[in-house]
């Protein structure tokens, strides 16, 4: 039994940016999560764009928070030491039909706020993303979007708000909430948490959360996109991300840079039953490059390096809902965070934390820390930086993952960051040791056995991303043992 | 400026590195240097614990361990210095490398000539876009190998092998023999691209199926695999719905192909070939920077390691008359593949060619009774006969001196003529 | 009786025909393209052959061992010899060559060490 002020569920962006925003209030709080570690959900598998907010209806929530969250992302990223480029993005058309969506969204975006709009024509188009389909005619030019590491956003978010006091807890889903005695129960699979205030922050799962605190039942439409992601390349054949012009028959899938130098395509949308189902299809892929082909005619996955799924939480009412929850005092929550939900995390955060602060009549730390990933990648270093970085620490020196060029001291340092790598994945996304193009082949033996020291564990108990996933199934010695099986 | 220099500086202590480094001290070279990411040289033989190395070579049957050993035995009696725990950052066209370790820290390192040995990577799943969801107990067949062999932990109970390349092979009745269960073993292609021996020893001996013209088609298991789908697959390697298989399982290890890593040649602008992913060479395996040399898996993908170390044998010896004497050619015939043949290396012959060179190449598919000819200005210049090319087998063509000298164009075609 | 075997002398991988007599002795071969088919054929429908490799664990020591057979074996033996392996306890040094199971089996044939363990 653990008593605590406010305990939040979910630990992927929407999570750990309120956790964060509430970790400079005087209170105690915790972060529950099903999985092993942040990021888990939606946060880990999206595009990765900081949309301008020309897309989204004036008016709606998710307007609002795109709007102020998007205009956030400078300085929070800068804070935090994470990637952050401002790369533009081009809406393209290839009829009238799509030329005259693409005013309504350039009218939107004025409307929006959204700096920099401007129609363009086939050549200027062509001159800027030569590898585009010559049959393009128009393109909204949005030189405002941006693109992020989403995953490295929440670990860093988590991080901040660990040294200001937040616990996290993981492998802990929740199975019941209950309102007794003026506070909330919430019971997970191996602890019961009683607070004052409990903030649903569960992605795909959030309308299940809900159902457990609130009368007026919720569901909620489980929409996953299948991605490629390409090998980094010093010159990738687009420089910014180029969205389709939506259409009735759907959103179209983007080609877009990532802020690592990779090029990631996707997504497909299909609504599916089961929120953590994040497989993905022989048809899903396909229908993502077949989509892709209209954008990029000369499209190659050849330097495919992985592909990916993630599953968005879709609301009928096509809007977030952020705020307290009518009939249940105490309870917040931010579902359907859908896109534009990464652009708008940090905007939602500090609405939730001032409404539950506001509830809890919190005040204000005196003091915090600001965390920040302060160490530049090893790989990002110039020579003279390497050098030094590795006379101050010879583990530098080491090489663990060759095609990133992550060392045993970037390892290390990830594992015991605030909230620490605790599997394979956790650091690959920490370190992206294991995310370049042999995929872990070489440096799984090694990632996995430094992870065995540092948690001072078997490397038996080491797993690829948390839960039963463990790595290896037993010793040599044990095998031969139990073996007979070649006979 | 540079922390040290060194005639000849040798990138990967692998096979290849340490033959070069052999030739080349042996050539006079007192000043040769084979940097080493790993903590023991050896290269990729330390996991191939099986036997069958060294046939042509040393005329008896030893396994990896054993092959490596004796060129490390060579390589300490002649004083070469091999530092290990080094990795090479970078490569520049003037030959300059920077490198960092634990121990000597970071550096820069001149050289007279640098000799490219760094080996080849295995196709991870992500180049196959195999659907399904990313659980633990999916490895290429090579890291599973270290994790036996090197390590001591077994990846996993029930196996399927995708991939019927000589890795896949011997990792299936490795795991076999160390008490696992190997299911099947699945091959894309309507034939296996391994050795006839290992299908007979590794799969016929502990009556594992192969299926051909089959690939996985679904990958299920949440946090560790839990089973996969095979289907049969059309002429164009399209999955034929109908012909499903499903096997419940808790590992699967990939074995679809190695890629040469050149990284590191690639960034001194070394030129590349689209077809064998290894540095474009002469017959001097000398890449399109003068003075950078390639060898062994870094300059294509080979099937059996004495081939490896002949040819670093020659580039080591290259690189040391390099160092010496700055030989510059009057020029080079280019080496094209025609009908049936990939990937010819060397790409470039010198037309003042001193001594015979062979030609490497892998057969597009598989060809009886057939005969390879070279081809300049619509005449046969060499030919060779065999009952057999295979794409799992690479084949060869010696050129001589006069057979180069008779060549009048810029140009010379290899090609595979069947009878059949 | 007859018997098909795959030669493995070489990529050509002939499809050969073995003729055995009732008592299991070699009679004749067919569908070999040279004479070291036929020697193979012979051995693989008598007494087939293999060589056995194998990682074992070392006391003390977190590294496997890999050892082999120091000749052929019969193909039959493997399965037990698997068993003795799982049995035999190997303590540090080891060098390459050292033999650990003398006369496995009583096959005469010695199962030794293929690296160095200090």
């Amino acid at each position: 039994m653990i008593h605590t002020d406010i305990v939040i569920i979910g630990a992927g962006i929407t999570g750990t940016a309120v956790a964060r925003a509430l970790s400079r209030y005087n209170a105690s709080i915790c972060v529950v999560d099903s999985a092993s570690d942040i990021a888990e959900g939606a946060t880990k598998a999206n595009s990765g764009i900081i949309h301008a907010g020309f897309d989204a209806k004036p008016g709606t929530l998710k307007a609002r928070y795109n709007i102020l969250g998007s205009k956030m992302y400078p300085d929070l990223c800068a804070s935090l030491g994470v990637p952050y480029r401002m790369c533009g993005a081009l809406v393209i058309a290839f009829s009238d039909d799509d030329i005259t969506v693409l005013k309504e969204l350039e009218i939107r975006g004025r409307q929006n706020g959204v700096p920099g709009l401007r129609m363009i024509r086939q050549h200027e188009i062509l001159d800027m993303e030569p590898n585009l389909n010559p049959e393009v005619v128009a393109a909204l030019d949005v030189p405002s979007s941006a693109i992020v590491s989403p995953y490295e956003i929440a670990f860093a978010m988590a991080d901040d708000a660990a040294v200001n006091g937040v616990c996290f807890s993981f492998d802990q889903p929740v199975v019941s909430i209950r309102y007794t005695d003026n506070s909330w129960q919430v019971r997970t699979s191996s602890d019961t948490y009683i607070c004052r205030s409990v903030i649903n922050c569960a992605g795909a799962s959030g309308a299940l959360i809900h159902n457990m605190y609130s009368k007026n039942h919720l569901s909620m439409i489980h929409r996953r996109g299948q991605y490629y992601l390409l090998d980094r390349s010093p010159v990738q054949p687009f420089s910014r991300t180029v969205f389709q012009c939506p259409t009735k028959m759907g959103k179209g899938v983007l080609v877009s840079p990532t802020v690592h130098g990779n090029l990631i395509i996707g997504p497909n949308a299909e609504d599916i039953s089961d929120p953590l189902d994040t497989a993905t299809t022989a048809k899903g892929l396909s229908e993502v490059l077949s989509r892709a082909g209209l954008t990029w005619p000369e499209i190659s996955v050849r330097s495919n390096i992985t592909n990916f799924s993630g599953v968005r939480a879709h609301l009928e009412t096509d809007d977030f809902v952020v705020g307290s929850v009518a009939g249940s005092p105490g309870a917040f929550e931010a579902i359907g965070i859908e896109s534009p939900g990464l652009s708008s995390a940090p905007a939602i955060a500090d609405d939730l934390a001032g409404m539950v602060a506001d509830y809890l009549s919190l005040t204000k730390k005196s003091s915090i820390v600001f965390y920040s990933v302060s160490e530049k990648p090893f790989h990002q270093m110039t020579d003279a930086e390497r050098k030094e970085a590795v006379s101050k620490n010879p583990l530098h020196g080491n090489i663990i993952c060759r095609c990133e060029v992550v060392t045993e001291a970037e390892i290390r340092a990830a594992i015991r960051r605030p909230v620490g790598a605790r599997t394979i994945d956790g650091i690959k996304r920490r370190t992206r040791a294991g995310m370049g193009r042999c995929q872990g082949g070489f440096c799984s033996p090694r990632v996995a056995s430094i992870l065995s020291e540092e948690l001072g564990c078997s490397l038996r108990e080491i797993t690829k991303g948390g839960g039963s996933g463990r790595l290896l199934s037993g010793t040599v010695a044990e095998f031969l043992k139990a073996g007979e099986s070649f006979d | 400026m540079t922390d040290q220099y060194v005639d000849i500086l040798i990138i990967g202590a692998g096979p290849a590195g340490l033959a070069a480094a052999i030739s080349a001290r042996e050539s006079g070279m007192e000043s040769v240097l084979v940097l080493e990411r790993e903590s023991e040289p050896g290269g990729i033989l330390r996991q191939c614990i099986h036997n069958g190395f060294g046939l042509h070579r040393f005329h008896e049957e030893l396994t990896g361990p054993e092959y490596a050993q004796r060129d490390i035995d060579r390589i300490r009696e002649l004083d070469i210095r091999v530092e290990c725990g080094v990795t090479v950052l970078s490569l520049s066209a003037q030959r300059i490398v920077t490198c960092v370790s634990p121990v000597y820290g970071f550096r820069t390192i001149r050289a007279g000539a640098v000799v490219l040995a760094m080996g080849c990577r295995e196709r991870p799943r992500g180049a196959l876009c195999t659907p399904g969801t990313r659980c633990a107990g999916i490895f290429s067949a090579g890291t599973a190998q270290r994790f036996v062999n090197l390590e001591g932990w077994m990846p996993g109970k029930r196996v399927v092998i995708l991939g019927s390349g000589d890795i896949g092979l011997i990792m299936a009745r490795r795991m076999t023999l160390q008490g696992a269960n190997v299911l099947a073993c699945v091959e894309i292609m309507p034939y296996s691209s391994g050795l006839n021996r290992n299908i007979v020893q590794c799969l016929q001996d502990y009556d594992i199926p192969l299926y051909l013209s089959h690939t996985v088609t679904d990958i299920r298991g949440r946090d560790r695999l839990e089973g996969l789908t095979v289907s049969r697959v059309d002429e164009n390697r399209n999955p034929v719905p109908g012909t499903e298989i499903d096997f419940e399982c808790d590992t699967l290890l990939l074995s679809c192909g190695l890629i040469p890593e050149n990284e590191l040649s690639s960034g001194a602008g070394v030129e590349i070939s689209g077809i064998t992913a290894g540095p474009v060479v002469n017959n001097h395996f000398e890449t399109s920077v003068p003075g950078i040399f390639a060898c062994g898996n870094v300059l294509h993908v080979h099937d059996l390691v004495d081939h490896v170390s002949d040819e670093s044998f020659k580039a080591g010896r290259a690189a040391a008359s390099f160092v010496n004497s700055n030989n510059v050619s009057i020029g080079f015939i280019t080496i094209k593949d025609g009908a049936g043949v990939r990937g010819t290396v060397p790409q470039k012959i010198r037309l003042d060619l001193s001594e015979n060179t062979e030609l490497m190449f892998r057969p597009s598919a598989v060809f009886r009774n057939a005969t390879v000819i070279a081809e300049a200005d619509g005449k046969v210049i060499a030919q060779k006969k065999a009952m057999i090319f295979t794409p799992g087998e690479m084949a060869s063509i010696t050129l001589k001196p006069k057979d180069i000298s008779s060549v009048s164009g810029n140009s010379l075609t290899i090609r595979i003529e069947s009878e059949d | 009786m007859e018997q098909i075997i795959t030669c493995i002398n070489c990529p050509v991988g002939c499809r050969m025909t073995v003729q055995i007599s009732d008592n299991g002795s070699f009679l004749s071969v067919s569908g070999n393209t040279c004479p070291r088919g036929a020697k193979y054929a012979q051995q693989e429908c008598t007494i087939p052959k293999r060589m056995i490799t194998a990682v074992i664990p070392v006391r003390g020591s977190s590294v496997p061992l890999s050892v082999k057979t120091a000749e052929p074996v019969p193909k039959k033996l493997i399965p037990e010899i698997m068993s003795e392996l799982a049995e035999v306890t190997v303590m540090l040094p080891v060098h390459s060559g050292d033999t650990i199971i003398p006369d496995v089996l009583d096959s005469g044939v010695d199962i030794i060490a293929t690296r160095s363990l200090p």
